[in-house]
């Protein structure tokens, strides 16, 4: 119910990377790329078919030991080579039982050695994206990619390295043995395995888009089931109930139709496997039945003909299904390498012979010169023509409409973006010059979309000094003007804080979020509309606080209310990504009429 | 939505794979009911299946008559009517099972299609009490997860245990027939094979509730850490954040390991005990058949018959927790749809901007400047004008905690009121009870004298249009979702409203205008232009009574003050209740009431209010914190 908004400042809608242009990488690509994965579980990865391949050996050898039993040992009445036959097929099925059990416990190990690594990987890409490429893939995505994708992929690889040996060893194995007993015989597999294959890839290929096609209803169905669950209150306030119900009964027929279409026609692979397994063992008992009384055949032959039937035809149906399998890994496979190998766009920049990255901040001057900044794959800028110079200690307050550009010209200074054009100076050195670390640790911002983390109070204001005191973080909660509610609780700073911090009031979060940047120390502080639902008095002692006690620090503070930035040194005005004024809240409003409608909005009836 | 009291409960999490039906009995019966009119085809395709089974049986069993033909008696006269028999029983097989497959597939969609037909339909009549209560996640789970699973019972797990069954016991029969003593021998094997099988399945399932856990926890991070990965980055904290993560992905490693160990190890152990089983028959075969007492065309239709014999345990016993775990999903579904619906008791009806107050209805009470005009039959007819009134009213979402303490007010047709108060102080309470979302404890509301429990719901909501702090867009396109205020409402009426609610401008500039796609909840709009669309949806309406719940919320100032042309054309000649964070957009109402916990604490015109120096005074000059 709780729905999270997502306001991307104008980030280009609807783009979502991975859903129109992920690359479909080639097989040999793809195993080429994820090997390195498999680094500290190669030995299980190797060992694993060869323990397989065993298995395999010993299952293809009990219908050849059974051929013994029955032509040298019934046959010539021998009962202890009976005997001796016997044991040895006990021990082939122990030894197969060994090396099965051995090759599942290696399968698994490194299946998911495997799946734990790329995960790992996988997040530690995402940790070093820049604002751009968490931008581009949406946190959903993301999510089902560290999750569903690597789970898929990892049972893929498992799957892989037991089925992937078995089926076609068994397949070969077994075709040679029958060979071996009787080449005459084995022609049988010559008509029955391309018929087999034949049609098992016919019904495949047509049952494919029904089932693209199925799946597609599937997710209207319950797409139609999520909008009107998270809808009800307007379908029940427009009285729409019966106009729904019709709704979701074409989406229900559909399915229906849908499903029945695409599940008719694969249930016919059962009946044909069958019918193909019949026909061999009809084929090769009437065949062989004739061998046998031109004594060119023995009984034991036949027999164990009859089992190499079942396990051939076998090893192809499960060829079918590890194909299908693999298909579904792929997808997963091309989904994950495509955050991997997503090109992160804003790196700390490198050491070189004739530059170091500049490890400390200077003095906490700004200056923005002439800065066109655009984001990735939009048609219009968002800033343009930008020349600012804020002197170190300065407040300076911003304003603007919805869209105006305001968290993106902030956004530049720690380098969460880079400019498009121009550059922007922190200290007199351009921001693209520091070591990122040092740059951000410096520029403290208070996000717009303020977020804290389960766990305390202590933990969420350890994000912004680690190893902070008690005593310090006292002192940023109280000018934060959070002190008071904190220690109002028993617990203090051991007050559980739950996801996203739910526990605590809009107003409350916002302090909470501004005392854990404060503990920063930093030289420059901003803050993105992050008073909206603290009280005017409260955030007017705030600011009072960052005057007095953070006088050295230059503060940049976004407002929507006038009142919020009243006080500052200088007050920017942006419109449509463009400065419409600067300077002293008399000069702006005198200047800007956008400033004045704005102020005219907010007043209207309270002088009356 | 801002209902701030009222917990949810019986949240379901995790997988449902485990639970067992706890009213077994009658879960079948109504499931049985679903397949009424399909219970001789049911009959028919179990019957099918069962035959496929019993051909299989007998075409193992025909392996010995036809290699005794060919071994003892050399003759192929003798085995070809033989074989000729088991052609014809193998195609039986295959026809039967094809068959077979055909009607269960029909069956189990057409009883699923029908569940959620009846599950949908049901929700749609729930009260919104009902959707307090329950997440939407456990809902959706019943649509998906329950209902996928009974459709896996109906058309697989069915058909496998009644095929497994036959197949154990047609093969048994067949055994004894042949060798009582080898298949004592058989059944010995089999059940240690049980116990084992048992053993591992029992540590399976603990294994994958661990894995399960460990799974949840990762998950759980990884949402958290991705919803916050912008203050990650923000306070360099990416180290941190990483070393989080590993310590809880080696736990999933460890877990999934595990469990996957346990689920794969099952096949090479049944297989490989069966060919230990396979090895003594085919010695004791042997020697039987040397000693005289058995022949080669028995040892191998015994052998294949103690292949067959063992594998469908693994398979029904798999079957089986799927039926169980599919009844429990039954189980739920009708749980749901037993859920009371709103009750709805209401005789007045609307006709002409007319309440119909039937004969042997209570009498409305007499408002003055409302006409109430008795008619022959003795029914009353009431000129409906958007008179509300709140006389004592007390409500509580879970009973025992009152949210809203003795509220009275009025709004007289054309008025504009105005709510006032913190988050969860009870504003959006007081306007769900308007279009009764929600009943209340005692009290009434009158509207144009008529208690609102005494109207058609449909057609109270008629003449309300709400205008809700939390927008939802459905999946069509802008002019679709214009027009779920009036269905038939013409193109140029859609874009009338549009141009009202001053939407008309950002539709202009979509790629298709008023035909753009809108997706997942309309995503791909900011909240800003949700909020437009919606109210350009009310206006469509046309209703008597507008509710606006925080209509303006996500707009910045300046753009609200554009809006504000359109929005009192919108709200011109209607009466109007609005809730509004932002002081600005309350100050022209006719009366403001300032309600904390529940109870109003002030009310009275903007002038009055700051003249009473009270709470008002404060929130406007600033002194207390809204939120």
């Amino acid at each position: 119910m709780k729905r999270r908004k997502r306001e991307i400042p104008s980030a280009a809608p609807g783009r979502e990377a991975g859903q129109d242009e992920l690359r479909r990488r080639s097989v040999s690509e793809t195993i080429g790329r994820l090997t390195p994965y498999m680094r500290g579980y190669r030995a299980a990865a190797v060992l694993c078919p060869v323990v397989m391949l065993i298995e395999v050996v010993t299952d293809v050898t009990i219908p050849l030991l059974m051929r013994e039993i029955v032509n040298r040992g019934i046959l010539a009445g021998d009962q202890q080579l009976v005997v001796r036959y016997g044991l040895l097929m006990i021990l082939s099925a122990i030894i197969g039982l060994v090396t099965g059990v051995a090759s599942a416990f290696l399968g698994a190990y490194a299946g998911f050695g495997f799946g734990a690594r790329i995960r790992d990987s996988l997040f530690t890409s995402i940790q070093r994206f820049s604002f751009r490429n968490l931008d581009r893939f949406s946190i959903p995505s993301l999510i089902t990619r560290l999750t569903n994708d690597v789970n898929n992929l990892a049972n893929t690889v498992m799957m892989l390295l037991r089925m992937g040996i078995r089926a076609p060893a068994m397949f070969v194995f077994a075709l040679v043995m029958a060979i071996r007993i009787d080449a005459e015989l084995a022609v049988v597999f010559a008509v029955a395995i391309p018929l087999l294959i034949v049609t098992v890839l016919m019904i495949m290929r047509r049952a494919h888009p029904r089932f693209v096609r199925m799946q597609s209803r599937v997710d209207r169905v319950n797409a139609r089931v999520q909008e009107n669950l998270a809808g009800i209150r307007v379908v029940k306030s427009f009285v729409r109930q019966d106009h729904e119900k019709e709704r979701f009964a074409e989406a229900n027929d559909d399915l229906r139709n849908s499903a029945f279409s695409a599940i008719s026609l694969v249930i016919i692979m059962g009946p044909i496997m069958s019918l193909v397994v019949s026909g061999c063992i009809v084929a090769i008992l009437w065949i062989g039945g004739l061998r046998i009384i031109d004594s060119t055949l023995l009984p034991g032959d036949l027999m164990s003909f009859v089992t190499y039937v079942g396990q051939i035809l076998f090893s192809l149906m499960m060829l079918s299904m590890l194909f299908l399998n693999f298909t579904r890994g792929k997808t997963s496979s091309d989904r994950i390498l495509e955050v991997i190998d997503t090109e992160v766009d804003i790196l700390s920049p490198e050491a070189k012979p004739d530059f170091t990255p500049v490890a400390r901040l200077g003095d906490a001057s700004i200056r923005f010169e002439a800065v066109r900044f655009r984001y990735h794959g939009n048609a219009r800028d968002a800033l343009e023509d930008i020349n600012l110079d804020i002197r170190p200690g300065e407040t300076i307050g911003i304003i603007g409409s919805t869209g105006s550009g305001k968290t993106s010209l902030i956004q530049l200074i720690p380098r969460l973006y880079d400019v498009t054009e121009g550059r922007v100076l922190v200290g007199g050195v351009d921001v693209r010059d520091y070591d990122l670390a040092a740059l951000r640790d410096g520029v403290a911002v208070v996000l717009q979309r303020n977020t804290l983390f389960s766990g305390t109070i202590r933990s969420n204001m350890l994000w912004g000094k680690s190893d902070a005191t008690d005593a310090e973080i006292e002192t940023a909660l109280r000018q934060a003007q959070a002190w008071d509610f904190v220690v109002a609780d028993p617990a203090g700073l051991d007050a559980a804080v739950e996801q996203e911090g739910t526990n605590y009031s809009g107003g409350q979060r916002q302090r909470l979020c501004i005392a854990r940047a404060l503990l920063k120390k930093p030289q420059v502080l901003i803050l993105d509309d992050s008073t909206s639902a603290v009280d005017m008095a409260t955030d007017a002692r705030i600011r009072r606080v960052f005057k007095s006690e953070l006088a050295g620090v230059t503060t940049l503070i976004i407002a929507q209310r006038i009142a919020s930035i009243e006080h500052a040194d200088r007050v920017l005005v942006l419109d449509d990504g463009r400065i419409d004024a600067f300077g002293s809240i008399a000069e702006v409003r005198e200047q800007s009429a956008i400033f004045r409608e704005i102020q005219e909005s907010q007043q209207r009836g309270i002088a009356s | 939505m801002s209902r701030g009291q009222g917990g949810r409960q019986g949240e379901r999490r995790g997988p449902s794979r485990f639970q067992k039906p706890q009213h077994l009995g009658s879960t079948i019966r109504r499931l049985s009911r679903y397949l009424k009119g399909r219970l001789h085809l049911l009959f028919i395709g179990l019957v099918l299946m069962a035959a496929s089974s019993a051909a299989g049986v007998a075409a193992n069993a025909m392996l010995r008559p036809i290699i005794n033909a060919f071994v003892y008696e050399h003759s192929w006269q003798v085995a070809l009517p033989l074989l000729l028999q088991l052609v014809v029983i193998y195609l039986v097989a295959s026809l039967a099972q094809y068959i077979g497959s055909r009607v269960m597939v029909g069956i189990a969609q057409r009883t699923t299609h029908a569940l959620r037909r009846d599950l949908f339909d049901h929700l749609q009549q729930l009260p919104l009490s009902f959707y307090d209560a329950h997440s939407h996640g456990e809902l959706m789970s019943s649509f998906t997860n329950d209902i996928d699973n009974i459709n896996q019972a109906l058309d697989q797990s069915l058909v496998q245990i009644i095929m497994g069954t036959i197949t154990f016991v047609g093969t048994l029969v067949m055994m004894l027939l042949l060798s009582p003593l080898l298949t004592f021998f058989v059944v010995l094997m089999v059940i240690l094979m049980f116990l084992i099988v048992g053993r591992i399945m029992k540590h399976s399932a603990t294994n994958f509730r661990r894995q399960q856990a460990s799974l949840a926890g990762l998950n759980g991070y990884i949402e958290e850490m991705m919803e916050g990965q912008k203050v990650v980055k923000v306070f360099n904290r990416e180290a941190e954040t990483i070393e989080g993560f590993e310590g809880r992905n080696e736990e999933l490693r460890q877990a999934s390991t595990r469990a996957q160990v346990f689920a794969v190890v099952l096949f090479p152990i049944m297989g490989n005990l069966s060919y230990v089983q396979y090895a003594f028959t085919a010695m004791a075969g042997a020697v039987m058949t040397i000693r005289g007492i058995f022949d080669i065309g028995s040892v191998a239709s015994f052998l294949q018959f103690t292949r067959e014999f063992s594998r469908p345990i693994n398979q029904v016993s798999n079957q089986f927790n799927i039926l169980i775990s599919a009844l429990a999903g039954a189980e739920r579904v009708f749980r749901l749809m037993d859920v009371e619906p709103e009750i709805d008791e209401g005789r007045v009806t609307l006709a002409d901007g007319h309440w119909l107050v039937p004969a042997g209805a209570p009498a409305p009470v007499a408002i003055p400047g409302l006409e109430n005009e008795t008619r022959r039959d003795g029914s009353r007819r009431v000129r409906a004008k958007g008179d509300i009134r709140f006389e004592h009213v007390n409500f509580s979402y879970v009973p025992g905690t009152e949210v809203l303490h003795d509220i009275s007010l009025y709004a007289k047709p054309g008025q504009r009121i105005a709510f006032v108060g913190s988050t969860g102080a009870g504003k959006t309470t007081v306007t769900n009870l308007i279009n009764r979302f929600y009943d209340i404890d005692s009290g009434r509301i009158l509207i144009d004298g008529i208690d609102l429990r005494e109207i058609r719901k449909a057609d109270l909501r008629g003449v309300l249009g709400m205008v809700l702090q939390d927008i939802h867009l459905f999946e069509g396109t802008i002019a679709d979702n214009i027009r779920y205020g009036r269905l038939d409402a013409s193109d140029e009426e859609v874009r009338e409203a549009a141009r009202l609610a001053n939407a008309d401008g950002f539709i202009g500039h979509l790629p298709e205008g008023y035909n753009t796609m809108l997706t997942r909840d309309g995503s791909n709009l900011s909240q800003g232009q949700r909020q437009l669309l919606s109210i350009a949806r009310a206006a469509l309406a046309d209703p008597l009574i507008l509710v606006l719940d925080e209509a303006t919320s996500s707009v910045d100032t300046r753009t609200e003050a554009q809006i504000e042309q359109g929005m009192d054309q919108l709200m011109a000649g209607r009466t109007v209740f609005a809730i509004a964070h932002r002081l600005s957009t309350v100050r022209h109402s006719d009366a403001i009431l300032v309600i904390e916990d529940g109870v109003i604490i002030e009310r009275g015109d903007h002038d009055q209010l700051m003249e009473l120096g009270g709470r008002y005074y404060d929130l406007n000059i600033g002194t207390v914190e809204l939120d």
